[in-house]
């Protein structure tokens, strides 16, 4: 497979004739039908266009104030207009504010779930893939575990059994979603160790923690860093969900959760701006981490990347 | 769906040979791998109830308070007496066995919130659940593998950029959501859907009819299928595209077949098989999708009950549910995993070259 591999990305590719001779993105008279960015710096762009916007809502809520979203009981339920962009809610908070904050509140029990979720899911797929034996099958019989609760019960167990809050959720989700990691990473790692350079490099003697460094490690981290971002709208949707359910963030935190839950209660009296919004914010930064994430997984396959 | 499907490929691998019912060495063989599959999935089970009981035992809610009440003017000393009577201080194991050996004897304890016992609560909420994952489970396979295919053979074309931008989007946004704006949508602008509920309000029980229980069920059953089948489309989608790139797809156009022959002598066999392979191991997110859409429209099923029991401290319940509901995933991937290995002919191949 490695050798496929290998001498695709050595084929000489059509497109990136564009990118070496192409003076920076600039379309090419004497080629017509060039496209003004090539597929690799499209995909760049389009990665870094979604960063940028992700980092925006990110900052804008962690330095936003929470007299942005005070109670002001002259707008209560105002629809969507100029003083509120996405509406008032059943106390005159501005939804705006209130989504901004909540899906920064979000990405931070995002970015952290995700952080020590893929931290188990490498340690524990390289090392047994690594080990072998039984440790690999106990191994294995943890990720089947995981997954043989259906995924939002696991979660209420583990926020019941914390007592609730963001310390649950944070735990919660944090806990429940390297299973997948570690399956991919070991599966990764046992093809490295039967691929004909890492055999050839033992044979020269290089040492186990040589091959390891210099051989399965580079070939480990796009994976990682992929699986990182695309956990990323798993833990994100997960804490929404979780919290709708009344598990999660505490009611008086704007969370994207406790919003929606509370709009269905005012959703009959069709006040509809409540639950369209914020969620179609979720759902936007959702699929930029997709985005991202599928991106960065084809720039960092060499035979996807310069396609 | 290749978590569910690569857990028992050995053993997966012996369960073929049982598919010819030739009684002799490789029939037992096959026998025996089934076998396997079913007490793999067993200590699984267990480990599963485990991991539940412990989750369950350990938080900081106290059963005894949860079960008396918080203001209640029982004495310390009855209190103990309680305690003592439900051995609530002996060792971890000892509990747990207690409680797997009344589940034996069908005893799941009684339920703190709806005041019965919990088998009782289970049957009934299941019901209301298991219609409404039945029909949403068949409606987004059908619909999503249909969908699927008709994109798939017209790759690159409206329907397929459409159908592809649609199952991206849908499965981005979170289900609560898309419940949420169904509901907003035709039950409360349009008013031609009921607000939530099983029933009408206000009807008795034996009055209700069945179209009445239909009219409730519309609206759940629409936001579970549109949210599982996404990915059934993407998969079926992409199985398409391999399989019209292959060799007998390029022989049998040689050959002149049309369209239609194409898929009924060659697309369908090659791809239902994954595809219901993938539905039965998509039970768990359905279970998720299915206690979601339950709490926007208020459905009496097994997902209200769960956040219920949960938010009450209701322990015994939460175990049962945990339990039953570790069940429904579990025989969902066993059929997975056992029509994988039976009734795939490739696989059937591969063993007797082995």
């Amino acid at each position: 497979m490695f050798s496929r591999k290998l001498s695709q990305n050595h084929r000489q590719n059509p497109s990136r004739l564009g990118y070496s001779a192409g003076a920076a993105g600039f379309r090419r008279p004497d080629l017509p039908g060039h496209p003004l960015l090539n597929a690799r710096q499209r995909v760049v762009l389009y990665t870094a266009i979604a960063g940028v916007y992700l980092l925006g809502i990110f900052l804008w809520g962690l330095l936003l104030r929470p007299e942005a979203y005070a109670v002001h009981y002259a707008h209560k339920f105002m629809p969507p207009g100029v003083t509120h962009l996405f509406g008032a809610d059943f106390m005159g908070r501005d939804m705006l504010c209130r989504c901004v904050k909540g899906l920064a509140n979000s990405l931070v029990i995002g970015l952290t779930a995700a952080l020590i979720s893929s931290g188990i899911g490498v340690i524990l797929g390289v090392s047994a893939a690594l080990t072998g034996g039984l440790y690999d099958k106990l191994v294995l019989l943890g990720v089947d575990c995981c997954m043989g609760l259906p995924h939002l019960v696991l979660l209420i167990l583990i926020s019941f059994m914390l007592g609730r809050g963001a310390r649950g959720v944070m735990l919660g989700i944090a806990l429940t979603h390297w299973p997948e990691l570690t399956r991919l990473i070991r599966a990764e790692v046992l093809q490295l160790r039967e691929a004909l350079f890492t055999r050839a490099a033992a044979k020269m003697g290089k040492t186990g923690f040589q091959i390891a460094r210099e051989h399965i490690l580079p070939h480990i981290f796009p994976v990682y860093i992929v699986g990182l971002v695309l956990l990323f709208p798993h833990a994100i949707m997960h804490e929404a969900a979780i919290t709708f359910l009344g598990f999660g963030l505490p009611a008086e935190t704007p969370a994207i959760g406790v919003i929606l839950s509370e709009a269905m209660g005012h959703l009959a009296t069709g006040k509809w701006w409540l639950a369209l919004f914020p969620g179609l914010m979720l759902a936007a930064a959702v699929i930029l981490f997709d985005v991202i994430g599928e991106n960065l997984k084809s720039l960092l396959n060499p035979i996807s990347g310069n396609e | 769906m290749s978590g569910a499907v690569n857990i028992t490929g050995a053993a997966g691998a012996d369960g073929i040979a049982g598919a010819d019912g030739i009684a002799g060495a490789e029939g037992i063989a096959g026998i025996a791998g089934i076998a396997g599959v079913v007490a793999r999935m067993l200590l699984l089970l267990f480990l599963v109830s485990v991991l539940t009981f412990v989750l369950i035992v350990n938080a900081p809610i106290d059963p005894l308070i949860s079960y008396i009440g918080a203001e209640s003017t029982l004495s310390p000393a009855a209190r103990e007496d309680i305690a003592r009577h439900w051995g609530l201080s002996d060792p971890l194991p000892e509990r747990y066995l207690r409680w797997v050996g009344n589940i034996a004897q069908g005893d799941f304890g009684m339920s703190i919130t709806y005041k019965r016992p919990v088998i009782q609560v289970i049957r009934e909420r299941f019901t209301y659940s298991l219609a409404l994952m039945a029909l949403a489970w068949a409606f987004s396979g059908l619909l999503g593998y249909a969908a699927g295919i008709w994109a798939g053979l017209r790759k690159g074309g409206l329907f397929d950029r459409a159908i592809k931008l649609f199952c991206l989007v849908l499965q981005s946004a979170p289900t609560f959501w898309l419940g949420l704006l169904i509901l907003s949508v035709f039950s409360v602008w349009l008013g031609w859907f009921p607000i939530g509920m099983a029933a009408p309000a206000g009807k008795l029980a034996a009055e209700v009819t069945l179209s009445d229980r239909i009219h409730h069920l519309i609206l759940p059953v629409c936001t579970l299928t549109v949210v599982s089948a996404g990915k059934m489309v993407l998969f079926t989608r992409q199985k398409l595209i391999e399989i019209m790139d292959s060799d007998y797809i390029l022989f049998a156009r040689a050959r002149g077949e049309s369209e239609g022959q194409l898929v009924f002598r060659h697309i369908l066999r090659n791809t239902a098989l994954p595809a219901v392979t993938l539905q039965f191991s998509s039970f768990s997110e359905l279970f998720g999708g299915m206690a979601l859409a339950e709490t926007v429209f208020s459905y009496p099923g097994i997902g209200t009950a769960t956040a219920a029991a949960a938010l009450n401290g209701d322990a015994p319940l939460l175990l049962g549910i945990a339990g039953i509901s570790a069940l429904f995933v579990f025989s969902g991937n066993l059929t997975a995993n056992i029509l994988y290995s039976v009734v795939d002919p490739r696989l059937r191949e591969e063993k007797s070259y082995v």
